[in-house]
């Protein structure tokens, strides 16, 4: 199994995000109080990062979100809106279908969600 | 300087969140998710769910008003300033339904330093309204310069 999805949060995603998630740090949606605190620019929640990685694994799963089991991972870096996400994994092992996967996210080269493991529970599938 | 330990072991009140459809769909729409079974309660119900389904990680919404009291908790003494968010875990149970009352509960489960960082870690337990555990979850805080 692997695991492949891209997507680039739009500029206005993190206000979105914060809506729906109720952090409102302005870290994430303030440009000008990040770069106040020393930031490039506002930064993603890491927790959204994380839900992509979530949605690249039910996806690859088959869509079921009974799917997903488990999730760990470690966040490193900073995500930024407007730049592609990339997420990639792949299949570690797998028997009486459940499968443990590693999983990365990244951006422009640099990983922000590094040494995911999810685990899958794949009965559902036909 | 060792960071204080002191709070280790803690535990917080629970905190109920009852979940509703609209708040399910803001969420899913936010994370890109747009399997329909997060927005149509006829699909939810044709593919086994009681109601319409949680993704996942709207783990993080329920969850947030146990975990935050502790965040801030003067006892436990993180420096926010300093601080990120160095890691999570969530292992799921029972699927989340519109319509749940889902009760958090949360401890401080360790708190450590090593290398000059802080290490703040709080475990999350929730369950819907039957007693069911939904999802566990472990937050990994890390704190600079301590």
């Amino acid at each position: 199994m692997d695991i492949a999805l891209s997507v680039t949060p739009d500029k206005y995603l993190p206000h979105r995000y914060a809506g729906a998630s109720g952090d409102f740090n302005p870290i994430h949606i303030d440009p000008q109080f990040a770069r106040e605190v020393g930031l490039p620019s506002n930064i993603l929640h890491g927790l959204y990062s994380m839900a992509q990685v979530a949605r690249a694994c039910t996806t690859a799963a088959g869509g079921d979100p009974r799917s997903l089991r488990r999730l760990s991972v470690q966040f490193r870096g900073m995500g930024f809106p407007e730049h592609e996400m990339t997420v990639t994994g792949s299949e570690r092992e797998s028997r009486n279908g459940h499968t443990l996967v590693d999983v990365v996210a990244e951006q422009d080269g640099q990983q922000i969600i590094r040494n995911a493991e999810a685990e899958l529970d794949l009965l559902g599938l036909a | 300087m060792p960071v204080k330990t002191e709070a280790k072991g803690k535990v917080y009140p629970p905190f109920e969140y009852e979940v509703g459809k609209e708040k399910i769909a803001e969420y899913a729409r936010a994370v890109g998710e747009d399997n329909p079974v997060y927005f149509d309660r006829e699909q939810a119900r044709a593919a086994g769910f009681r109601d319409i389904p949680a993704p996942p990680m709207f783990a993080v919404v329920y969850s947030m008003g146990s975990v935050g009291p502790g965040l801030f908790d003067p006892d436990v003494g993180i420096n926010f300033a300093m601080m990120v968010h160095g890691g999570q875990e969530f292992a799921w149970g029972e699927p989340v339904c519109s319509g749940d009352t889902i009760s958090t509960a949360t401890t401080v489960k360790d708190i450590f330093d090593k290398d000059g960082r802080g290490f703040y870690v709080f475990q999350s337990v929730s369950s819907n309204q039957l007693g069911q555990e939904v999802v566990r979850g472990t937050w990994t805080n890390i704190v600079r310069g301590v």
